[in-house]
């Protein structure tokens, strides 16, 4: 497992630039461009489970998805931010992707530190310290954890037309 | 204790007496904005679509402005299938290629009007707090589910409240204003709060107030919005509204906010964002004289007829320089056509700028004036983020369409007030 550290305000054309956003949608489309401008080695080298420390408002910008849909699809266990952006944090919640905010577990973490995290009980891991972080909403949770919005609204149509 | 306008417009749209900051609640949005990624958002739902139907036909709104018109066959492809989705479904609310930028659409056709609630698969949607609407960006998976299901769940944010005081000074615009305000709080100074404005914004016109809204999103906000007064009423009837089409809402005097600004407008400068970053603010003095490759004035944020009116002031007589080339992108047809009549039209191209079709453009860096390798850009769009307009190597200058005509008389960024 891999942790792949970044800083503050790194924004949607950083994490998947707009010229491609009219041309390439499916998973397997979006990855070669993930992060193109922001850390040429990622796209090559990520590998299902990996993690992402990110600084403050990750994600700002424009409202395309193929960040979360590319990050959830190359395998991220989660992204652990001291903040995200509103519009970025909703998609990811859409596509089933975790995020953490957990600024203190950001600021403890340097390189090569271990990062386990907890979900059952909310505690992030990282060298011999421990960060607790708050759990999402019910009714929010309820969406990741069907896999997606998409899945979740198929179950709430199959259950409406029985 | 009062209500913000955000507490007030969710209880409405959730159906419930009193909402929370921080409650979770079901709303059935007014509207549902889409554009060209309409191709990828029904792509996603294609046998939902046979299985379930489309939830209701009269609550997309549909735009096609961003690569207009087609640069490759897969954006035609993209643009057909959105014509035949609009025709199996009925859709009736469509507007082809060359209506317009979808938010100027939006607010010209009379969609966006006071207390509606309109979400969007476009970050920019919160323009609509220009009118005193709720409105504000989803991604492309939420856009589908809503067509679907028309419900989706909204977080009652936080509110912050902006007092304006006094007067913009002379060549000082709403553009100086708003990247001002960014400067000041920075590009998550608003995160996921709702912003209202208050105090003296009877001294800006509409257009100023879209702008503004516009720019929303760079400090993070959910929404941005403005109350309904005269000006608003006047441009509403303006378009062919009537009164009964909308309720007023607006926040009470002894709501509670988590900050309160207050900027004195005659205080605020000539502004200029500077690569990489909407905050990263600068006053005209401390940029003046970097060389510009291209000067661009038009999009969502700056590409309205009052924006051409005082490029066309600026450059009339004049001409562009040979060290620059100038690129002008009206923001909808209605725009393109009373430039016409007035006349700015015809003083810009006789300066030298090459006129654009009405559309998203080089905003975005997917056609139409896209940035070579260590290229300059002055630009009245909303983001100056790297690789933003195509080239990852090249820089982007925000500012108003003032200072980007001034610029490009003489090809390197230039304080208006000195031509």
């Amino acid at each position: 497992m891999k942790v792949w550290k970044y800083g503050d305000n790194i924004n949607t054309d950083m994490l998947f630039p707009g010229k491609y956003t009219y041309t390439c949608s499916k998973p397997e489309e979006i990855k070669p461009h993930l992060l193109e401008d922001l850390d040429a080695e990622f796209s090559n080298n990520v590998q299902p489970g990996d993690i992402l420390i990110v600084g403050k408002n990750f994600g700002c910008g424009s409202s395309r998805e193929q960040p979360t849909v590319g990050l959830k699809f190359v395998g991220i266990e989660a992204i652990i931010g001291e903040s995200f952006s509103r519009i970025f944090y909703r998609s990811a919640i859409n596509q089933g992707l975790i995020l953490i905010e957990c600024p203190d577990a950001v600021k403890e973490y340097t390189k090569d530190m271990p990062v386990k995290i907890d979900y059952q009980k909310s505690i992030i891991f990282i060298g011999d310290k421990t960060f607790n972080f708050p759990k999402l909403p019910p009714e929010i949770l309820a969406i990741r954890d069907a896999g997606g919005l998409l899945e979740y609204t198929r179950k709430k149509l199959q259950e409406r037309g029985k | 204790m009062g209500k913000t306008f955000a507490q007030k417009i969710l209880a409405k749209k959730s159906n419930l007496k009193n909402v929370e900051v921080g409650q979770i609640v079901t709303v059935h949005p007014d509207h549902l904005l889409m554009h060209d990624n309409t191709a990828a958002i029904i792509s996603k739902i294609s046998k939902d679509l046979k299985q379930y139907g489309i939830y209701d036909p009269n609550l997309p709104i549909i735009v096609l402005d961003h690569v207009v018109p087609a640069s490759d066959e897969k954006t035609a492809l993209n643009h057909k299938q959105i014509r035949e989705f609009v025709k199996n479904y009925h859709i009736k609310n469509f507007f082809d290629i060359g209506n317009g930028i979808c938010h100027q659409v939006v607010i010209e056709k009379g969609y966006a009007l006071p207390s509606k609630l309109i979400l969007g698969s476009d970050s920019h949607t919160c323009s609509y707090g220009a009118l005193g609407a709720f409105s504000t960006g989803i991604d492309r998976t939420e856009a589908s589910a809503l067509l679907l299901t028309g419900e989706t769940w909204l977080k009652v944010p936080h509110s912050i409240k902006i007092i304006f005081k006094g007067k913009l000074n002379h060549y000082v615009s709403a553009k100086d204003l708003i990247l001002y305000i960014i400067g000041k709080i920075g590009a998550d100074g608003a995160n996921y709060a709702s912003v209202e404005f208050h105090g003296d914004v009877h001294n800006l016109t509409i257009d100023d107030r879209i702008t503004i809204a516009n720019m929303g999103v760079e400090m993070g906000a959910k929404n941005a919005v403005f109350p309904v007064d005269d000006i608003t009423l006047q441009y509403l009837s303006s378009i062919g509204g009537t009164g009964s089409d909308y309720e007023i809402s607006w926040a009470d005097d002894d709501a509670e906010y988590a900050e309160i600004i207050e900027i004195d407008l005659s205080q605020v400068p000539i502004s200029v964002a500077v690569p990489h970053s909407v905050d990263a603010w600068k006053t005209i003095d401390e940029v003046e004289g970097i060389e510009i490759d291209q000067c661009f004035l038009g999009t969502c944020t700056n590409g309205r007829l009052s924006d051409l009116k005082i490029a066309a002031e600026i450059l009339w007589g004049r001409k562009v320089s040979p060290n620059t080339r100038l690129l002008v992108l009206p923001a909808s047809r209605k725009v393109f056509e009373d430039a016409i009549r007035l006349g700015y039209i015809d003083t810009l191209s006789k300066a030298g700028a090459l006129i654009l079709p009405t559309g998203c453009g080089p905003c975005l860096g997917a056609h139409q004036g896209v940035l070579a390798p260590g290229e300059k850009c002055i630009s009245t769009a909303n983001r100056n983020f790297k690789g933003r307009m195509g080239c990852n190597e090249s820089e982007i200058y925000l500012a108003s369409p003032a200072v980007v005509a001034a610029s490009a008389i003489y090809g390197k960024i230039t304080n208006p007030e000195k031509v």
